[in-house]
């Protein structure tokens, strides 16, 4: 264990993490699957590690998830 | 003449009628888009609102992002219209377009008004950026040296660009899209592939350990 989490948590890679590009293009449809309680993880483990990493598509992913939530009330 | 619009199979109601409606004509897809776009203003304004407190925009200037991203992300819908295939809702799949240019009118602000020049260099800003605490100073100040040596000797120059604009100077990743003109995917991958090198290095000389990096 290191004893710099946050630096350590930064500098930490994840082979599985696809990208922006293909996270961007599967954005709506892995959301789906999240709001639907669907196991969006482990079907797309590299979207899921890559929305971990990544601040502006993980900020994009929330306001999707929040648009749909507000579309359902 | 416009053609109908092939609709796919197993497609919600609704979706399927947004389709049709868009692929009509005269005042039928005007009233489409009428509503298409009042939806979509309605959400790009909550979201701008969402991100407000982490922004140094309200007001106008936030509703103006949010009139902004509503029309383009219109126009982006409309010319694309015909790549949707159906395996989501069509208005998730729509909200998608006004939350990336969300994103994207957000990093065009903070380009034309940076809280700092993009190409500052604030070593001082990184024992705050990671949590390091100032009273234990003698504990972490071998650890920034060897992240700064690493900066300078292991990054590419592209890469170093990125990392210092990024994690010292707080540059939205989506404003230094703007000014490299570069892709989201790019600098992403730019600051990926630094991060990795960066926590070999340190790794390397026993500042962190070696087990972070997923393979799997």
């Amino acid at each position: 264990m290191n004893g710099w989490p946050a630096l350590d948590r930064f500098l930490g890679t994840d082979a599985r993490d696809v990208g922006c590009a293909e996270a961007m293009q599967m954005l709506h449809l892995y959301a789906e699957l999240v709001a639907s309680g669907a196991f969006a993880e482990q079907r797309y483990p590299g979207i899921a590690a890559h929305l971990r990493a990544c601040g502006p598509c993980g900020e994009d992913f929330d306001g999707l998830l929040a648009a749909m939530s507000d579309e359902a009330q | 003449m416009q053609q109908a619009p092939e609709v796919p199979a197993g497609l919600d109601a609704e979706s399927a009628e947004w389709l049709h409606e868009l692929a009509a004509t005269g005042s039928r897809r005007d009233a489409a888009l009428a509503r298409l776009h009042e939806r979509l203003l309605r959400i790009a304004r909550k979201e701008t609102a969402r991100r407000a407190p982490r922004l140094s925009i309200s007001g106008p200037e936030l509703d103006d992002v949010a009139y902004q991203a509503a029309a383009d992300a219109l126009l982006a819908i409309t010319a694309k219209v015909g790549q949707f295939r159906g395996d989501s809702r069509f208005t998730t799949w729509a909200y998608k377009f006004v939350i990336f240019e969300v994103s994207a009118k957000i990093g065009r602000h903070f380009w034309r008004h940076p809280a700092v020049p993009l190409d500052a260099e604030d070593w001082e800003r990184l024992p705050a950026r990671f949590g390091f605490d100032p009273a234990h100073q003698a504990e972490w100040r071998d650890l920034l040296a060897a992240l700064r040596r690493a900066v300078d000797t292991e990054l590419t120059p592209r890469q170093r660009e990125v990392f210092v604009a990024i994690v010292l100077n707080d540059v939205p990743l989506d404003t230094l899209v703007l000014s490299l003109a570069s892709s989201r995917n790019a600098i992403y991958k730019m600051l990926f592939d630094a991060r990795r090198k960066l926590r070999a290095a340190l790794a390397a000389n026993g500042y962190l350990s070696d087990d972070s990096s997923r393979s799997s």
